[in-house]
C-alpha cells in the first residue's frame, strides 16, 4: 500500500503535462481537420525557449510563472507563423499531404533546434523552491509535481469557460461539429483556423515549458511527445476536450502503475489499452464518429494496366539492373541495393496505402520487424541467411494480422495515427529491450555467409526478391482479390451489400504490406551488417510516404520510380549537406503547398490544360 | 417480415409490421417523410438489427444478420446515394459483383480483368449501358450511373431486390425508364423487387401492390386502385382529419 499514493501522484503529474499538449492538438484537429505531427515540435521548441528565458531571469516562484507564460506566448506566435506559412494553403489538400506538410515542419525544426541550441540536452538548474518536497500522507512527495497536477484541472477550467462563455468559444465549437455550416454562416475561418492554432501551439509550448524542471530540453522531444499525444487524443476520441482530459488520466496513471509493476513492457500496456479502448468505442472515449465526406470526395481515377511501351521501358531497366554489378563500383552497388530494398518498401506500403486506402504512418515498423526477425535468429540461434529471409516476412506478418484485427475497422485518421503509434512502440521496445536487443548499439554481425558476402552478390539477391516481390504484389492488384480491395476503398457500403467482407480484405492487405516490407528489413540487414532501432524510426516511416507521393498513389509502377528517385536524390542530399533534415523538411513544405493535390494530379492539370491551349 | 418492430430512445419508429413479396413481384412501400420507410428498409437489408419479429428469405430466417450475410444469402440493394466503385470501368464495377457472387474474390493469381467480362456485358446490355462498357463511372450521367447501380445488384443475382428512392434525382422521363426496366427484369428473373419512392405517378404506374405506412404503422395494403381508394391513405396523403396534422 506505501507505494500506491505516490505512484498515483505520479502518475497524476504525468496526466496533467499530458493534457496540455493533447488537448492543443485535439482542439487544433477539431477545428481544422488537420492531424499536426508538429505540435511535438512546438513543446521542444517550449522547453528549449522555456530554458533560455528562464535561466535569465531571477530564480523565484514568480518570475518563473512569468518566463513560463512568455514561452507560451512564443511558440503561440511559432504557430501562427507555421499556420500562415504553411498549413494554410493545404486545409484543402489529401489529408496525407498534411501530415506530410507538418512532417516537413518537424524535419524543419529539428535541425533548426540544433543549429540554434547545440546537441547537448539543456537541464534547467533548479532553485531550492523547485525542488521542495511535501508531506503527503506520510510520505514525502516533489512540492513541483503537487503544482503540475494542480495544472491539469485549471487548465482545463479556463478551456472549458474559453469554449462555453465566449463567442469565439462558441464558434470553435460549431466548427468542430459542422466545419461547412460555419463557413457557409460567413464566419472568417482564416481568423479563426490561425487563432485555433495559436491557442493550440500556446498549450504545446506551455507543456514543454513546464516539463522542464523535471527533464530537460532535448532533441528527443519532439516525437516523443506527439507519440504520447496522439495515443491521448485517440483515446479520449479526437476533438473532444475532457476525452483528452480523460484519456491523459488513464495513461498517465497507467505510465505510472506499470513503470513500476511491469518495468519492460509499459509502452506495450498502453498500446493494448488503446486498443481495448478502441475495439469497444471505435470513436475513443469521448469523440464523434468521423464524417465520411471527405471520402468519398477523394474519387480515384480508373486503374489501367500499364501501356506496353511502359512494360517494355521496365523490362530494358530490369535487363540494366542485372547487367549493373559489371560496371558499377562497390560503392554505386549498395546504393542499388539499398534501392532495391526501397522498392520493397514503397511497393508494400503502396499496396495497403494506394487500392488498400489505408494510410499508414508508421510502416518502418513491419521493416524492424523483419530486421530484427532476422537478426535476433542469427544472434541468438545462429540461423542462416535463408532462414532469416524467410523468418522475417513470417513475423512481420503474424504481428501485422494482430496489430490489424484491432485497427481495419477503424477510419482513416484513427489508423493513421495508431500505425504511427505502433511503430513508436515497436521502436522503444527494440530501444529499451538491451538484454535481447542491444539496445542503441543494435545487434551487429548480421552478415550473409561466405558465399553472398560480395557486394555484387547481395545486390544480385535483393535485386531478385524485391523485384519477385514487387511483381507478386502487382498480381495481386490485378487479380479479383486486388480489385475486391480497390472495391471496399472506394465504397465500403456497395462493397458489403455484394456480399464483400470489407474488415478482411483489408486485414489481409496489411497482413500481406507487413510481410514483404519485413522481408525489406531482412535484406537490409544483411546488406549493413547490423539491426538498429533507426529503422522503425518515424523519419524512415516517412521516407516510404515519400517514396509513394513522389510516385503518385494511382499507378502500380509508381511507388518503383518513387523509390528509386528518392534514393537518388537522398543519396546526394546526406553526402552534400550536414543540415540534410532541414533541407528535406524545406522541399517538403515546398513540394506539398507548391502542389496540393499531389505531383501526379499537378501533373495531370498541367497536361489538360495543355491540351486546351 | 413478420412483426418488424424497432424504437430509437422510446420512439417506436416501426411497430408490428408484417408484409410478403412474391418472386417477380413489384412492392411498393410509400408513406409521409417520417413513416419509418427507410428504417423499415435497413432492417431487412441488415443495416439495422431489429427489435422484435422476424425476416424470412425462402423461409430461412436472416433476421439481425449483417449486410454481407444478408447480401450473400442473396438480397441485392441499391442505395437512395448512388455509390458505384469509382476507380473502375464500368464493366469492372459489374465483373466485381459477379466475382464476389461467384465466391472468387480471394483469388491472388490469375489477373481479373478478363473473368466474368461476357456475363458483365450481358448484363450491362439489359440495363442499356452497353456503349458505355470502358468507360469511368466517374463521367456517367445520374440516371446511367442509377441503372449502373442496377446492374451491379443483378450481378449478385438476388432474390430480393432492395431499392431505396431508386428514382430520386432523374428527371421524370429517366424515372419511367428506369422503373419499367426494372419491372421487365423482376418478371423475367422472378425477382421480388421491395421498393420506397416519391414518386406517386411511378409507384401506380409499375408496382403491383403497395404498403402504405404512416408513423411507423402499415395503414393499408392492396394494388394501385384499392390503395387510391382507401379512406386512410386518403387521411395520410390528402390531409383531411386530424391523422397527419396532430403536431
Amino acid at each position: 500500500m506505501d507505494s500506491v499514493l505516490p505512484q498515483l501522484l505520479t502518475g497524476l503529474a504525468t496526466a496533467s503535462s499530458l493534457f496540455l499538449v493533447a488537448s492543443g492538438l485535439t482542439i487544433i484537429f477539431g477545428v481544422t481537420r488537420i492531424v499536426n505531427f508538429s505540435h511535438g515540435s512546438l513543446t521542444m521548441l517550449g522547453a528549449y525557449i522555456g530554458w533560455s528565458i528562464l535561466t535569465r531571469l531571477p530564480r523565484d516562484p514568480a518570475w518563473f510563472a512569468l518566463g513560463i507564460l512568455l514561452t507560451a506566448l512564443a511558440t503561440a506566435l511559432i504557430g501562427v507563423l507555421i499556420e500562415r506559412v504553411v498549413l494554410r494553403r493545404v486545409y484543402r489538400a489529401p489529408e496525407l499531404f498534411q501530415l506530410l506538410a507538418t512532417f516537413g515542419v518537424v524535419l524543419i525544426v529539428q535541425d533548426a533546434t540544433l543549429w540554434l541550441w547545440g546537441a547537448v540536452e539543456l537541464p534547467l538548474p533548479r532553485p531550492r523552491w523547485l525542488r521542495g518536497f511535501v508531506e503527503v500522507a506520510g510520505g514525502r512527495f516533489p512540492f513541483y509535481d503537487l503544482v503540475l497536477i494542480a495544472i491539469g484541472p485549471v487548465v482545463l477550467g479556463l478551456l472549458w469557460l474559453v469554449m462555453n462563455r465566449t463567442r469565439w468559444g462558441t464558434l470553435v465549437r460549431a466548427a468542430t461539429l459542422d466545419r461547412e455550416m460555419v463557413a457557409a454562416l460567413g464566419v472568417d475561418q482564416r481568423r479563426l483556423f490561425t487563432s485555433v492554432f495559436a491557442l493550440g501551439a500556446g498549450l504545446a509550448g506551455l507543456g514543454g515549458a513546464l516539463s522542464l524542471p523535471n527533464a530537460s530540453a532535448n532533441l528527443g522531444i519532439d516525437l516523443s511527445v506527439i507519440t504520447d499525444a496522439f495515443v491521448v487524443v485517440v483515446v479520449g476520441g479526437l476533438g473532444s476536450l475532457p476525452g483528452a482530459f480523460v484519456a491523459s488520466l488513464l495513461i498517465g496513471i497507467l505510465q505510472a502503475f506499470g513503470i513500476v509493476l511491469v518495468p519492460k513492457i509499459t509502452l506495450v500496456l498502453v498500446f493494448l489499452v488503446m486498443a481495448v479502448v478502441l475495439v469497444f468505442r471505435p470513436n475513443g472515449l469521448m469523440g464523434r464518429p468521423q464524417a465520411e465526406a471527405r471520402e468519398a470526395a477523394l474519387a480515384a481515377p480508373v486503374v489501367r494496366a500499364a501501356p506496353p511501351a511502359l512494360r517494355w521501358l521496365g523490362a530494358v531497366a530490369l535487363v540494366l539492373a542485372v547487367l549493373a554489378p559489371f560496371g558499377a563500383g562497390d560503392y554505386y552497388l549498395t546504393v542499388l541495393t539499398d534501392a532495391c530494398v526501397a522498392i520493397l518498401f514503397a511497393t508494400s506500403l503502396h499496396f495497403m496505402m494506394g487500392p488498400g486506402g489505408m494510410a499508414s504512418f508508421g510502416h518502418a515498423a513491419w521493416f524492424g520487424i523483419g530486421a530484427y526477425a532476422a537478426g535476433l535468429l542469427l544472434h541468438w540461434a545462429g540461423a542462416p541467411m535463408p532462414l532469416g529471409l524467410l523468418a522475417a516476412p513470417v513475423a512481420a506478418g503474424i504481428v501485422a494480422a494482430l496489430f490489424g484485427w484491432f485497427v481495419v475497422r477503424l477510419s482513416g485518421v484513427y489508423l493513421s495515427m495508431l500505425t504511427l503509434a505502433f511503430a513508436q512502440i515497436a521502436w522503444a521496445v527494440s530501444f529499451q529491450w538491451v538484454e535481447v536487443t542491444g539496445g542503441d548499439n543494435g545487434l551487429l554481425g548480421v552478415w550473409p555467409p561466405d558465399w553472398a558476402r560480395s557486394p555484387r552478390v547481395t545486390y544480385w539477391i535483393a535485386l531478385a526478391l524485391s523485384v519477385g516481390v514487387a511483381l507478386l504484389l502487382r498480381r495481386a492488384l490485378y487479380a479479383p482479390y486486388g480489385y475486391a480491395l480497390r472495391a471496399a476503398r472506394d465504397s465500403a457500403a456497395r462493397a458489403q451489400s455484394i456480399g464483400l467482407d470489407v474488415a478482411r480484405l483489408r486485414l489481409v492487405a496489411l497482413v500481406i504490406a507487413g510481410a514483404a516490407c519485413g522481408l525489406g528489413g531482412a535484406i537490409f540487414s544483411y546488406g549493413k551488417g547490423g539491426v538498429f532501432p533507426t529503422y522503425i524510426s518515424i523519419p524512415h516511416s516517412v521516407e516510404a510516404l515519400l517514396m509513394v507521393l513522389l510516385g503518385g498513389l494511382q499507378t502500380v509502377a509508381g511507388p518503383i520510380v518513387g523509390a528509386l528517385v528518392y534514393t537518388g536524390l537522398a543519396d546526394l542530399l546526406v553526402r552534400s549537406t550536414d543540415l540534410w533534415r532541414l533541407v528535406l523538411g524545406a522541399v517538403i513544405v515546398l513540394l506539398v503547398t507548391a502542389f496540393p493535390e499531389g505531383i501526379a494530379g499537378a501533373a495531370r492539370r498541367l497536361w489538360l490544360r495543355g491540351r486546351e491551349a | 417480415m413478420r412483426g418488424l418492430s424497432k424504437s430509437f430512445g422510446g420512439v417506436r419508429a416501426v411497430s408490428d409490421v408484417s408484409f410478403a413479396v412474391a418472386p417477380g413481384e413489384m412492392l411498393a412501400l410509400i408513406g409521409p417523410n417520417g413513416a419509418g420507410k427507410s428504417t423499415l428498409f435497413n432492417m431487412v437489408g441488415g443495416q439495422l438489427p431489429p427489435d422484435g419479429g422476424s425476416v424470412l428469405l425462402g423461409g430461412d430466417a436472416i433476421t439481425g444478420l449483417g449486410p454481407r450475410a444478408i447480401a450473400r444469402r442473396g438480397v441485392g440493394r441499391t442505395f437512395q446515394v448512388t455509390a458505384t466503385f469509382g476507380s473502375m470501368t464500368v464493366r469492372e464495377n459489374v465483373q466485381m459483383a459477379i466475382l464476389a457472387h461467384h465466391g472468387e474474390v480471394w483469388r491472388f493469381w490469375r489477373p481479373a480483368a478478363e473473368r466474368h467480362r461476357a456475363a458483365a456485358d450481358a448484363l450491362l446490355a439489359q440495363v442499356g449501358l452497353a456503349a458505355q462498357a470502358d468507360r469511368a463511372t466517374g463521367v456517367l450521367a445520374y440516371g446511367d450511373l442509377k441503372r449502373l447501380e442496377l446492374a451491379i445488384a443483378l450481378g449478385n443475382a438476388p432474390r430480393l431486390l432492395l431499392m431505396d428512392e431508386p428514382t430520386a434525382g432523374m428527371a421524370p422521363a429517366e424515372r419511367v425508364g428506369l422503373m419499367h426496366l426494372t419491372r421487365h427484369l423482376a418478371t423475367e428473373r422472378g425477382l421480388a423487387v421491395l421498393f420506397t419512392e416519391h414518386d406517386m405517378d411511378v409507384v401506380f404506374d409499375v408496382s403491383d401492390r403497395i404498403l402504405v405506412l404512416d408513423r411507423g404503422a402499415l395503414i393499408a395494403e392492396g394494388d394501385g386502385p384499392a390503395i387510391r381508394a382507401d379512406p386512410a391513405v386518403r387521411r395520410v396523403y390528402l390531409g383531411t382529419g386530424a391523422t397527419s396534422g396532430g403536431h
